[in-house]
């Protein structure tokens, strides 16, 4: 077993294990750290891909913007006291049993799919993912959904002043 | 390593994201789990990416197929923080109208 593989299957079984943590966890903050706990998983994953720009947007703008916004909500709101109202036995039961069926629908179309069938992901090697070769691409071919990008952040910049304003 | 394990890694996080949007009642953790389904789509296209790349690289040393799903992640990414902040805002506003985060009773836009 390679370095690659090892660190694939550590990674792998983290992202898994912290995504339950982060259902399970009666305190709402609890579960915004196992959450940054998932993304650095899924980072060290890009990583692993030699996708090394995403594996730094990632962090940066998940675990560093998005996840810190949650943290300030939960913390402006003071939830942190685990106030999960009455649990219903059988709502749980039916979430579980739903997601369980998705996933062996999945697992099921996707694992002998004629496509796919002795593929392999390319690990540690590979340039695509370096930021020459991406923001050569991004500013000539995607430049225009890069600039109405911006436009977007504008707005959603625009709409959340306007629907937090007290009125 | 074979792209299956990717796939069913990613489905399994997709499926507890499911999942918890389904169990939890806590308006912020379902939004945690929309974005931990997002990662779940974010890490298969960079996964198909690389595949698609190692079977190209076989024929073409210079190709660069396999850049434009790494480029849709960084969109999805883009999309995503702008729905953040704009969903974080309304469950701002909603607890300061009725003082809970609870999906229950947040059932109805009126009122």
């Amino acid at each position: 077993m390679s370095t690659s593989e090892i660190l694939f299957w550590f990674l792998s079984v983290l992202a898994l294990f912290s995504a339950i943590m982060v259902l399970v966890s009666k305190n709402p903050v609890h579960s915004v750290l196992w959450l940054i706990v998932v993304f650095f998983a899924i980072s060290g994953h890009y990583l692993l891909l030699n996708a090394q720009f995403l594996a730094i947007v990632n962090i940066i703008v998940y675990a560093g913007a998005i996840m810190v916004l949650f943290l300030f909500v939960i913390m402006l709101m003071n939830l942190n006291k685990g106030t999960e109202p009455q649990k219903n036995i059988w709502m749980i039961f039916s979430g579980v049993i739903s997601g369980g069926l998705l996933l062996w629908i999945f697992i099921s179309a996707s694992i002998s799919a004629g496509d796919i069938v002795g593929k392999n992901a390319l690990l540690k090697d590979g340039d695509i993912g370096l930021i020459q070769n991406l923001g050569k691409v991004l500013f000539s071919e995607y430049a225009l959904p890069f600039e109405i990008s911006s436009v977007l952040f504008l707005s959603a910049m625009v709409g959340a002043v306007v629907i937090g304003k007290k009125n | 390593m074979p792209i299956q394990y990717y796939i069913a890694l990613a489905s399994c996080l997709f499926c507890i994201g499911v999942a918890g949007v389904l169990i939890r009642r806590n308006a912020i953790i379902v939004f945690m789990c929309i974005e931990l389904m997002l990662n779940a789509v974010n890490l298969l296209l960079v996964a198909f990416s690389k595949m698609h790349y190692a079977n190209a690289v076989t024929s073409d040393a210079k190709t660069i197929v396999g850049t434009d799903a790494q480029l849709f992640v960084f969109f999805i990414m883009v999309v995503a923080a702008a729905e953040v902040s704009v969903g974080l805002a309304i469950i701002v506003m909603m607890y300061r109208n009725i003082h809970s985060v609870d999906i229950n009773f947040l059932n109805r836009l009126k009122n």
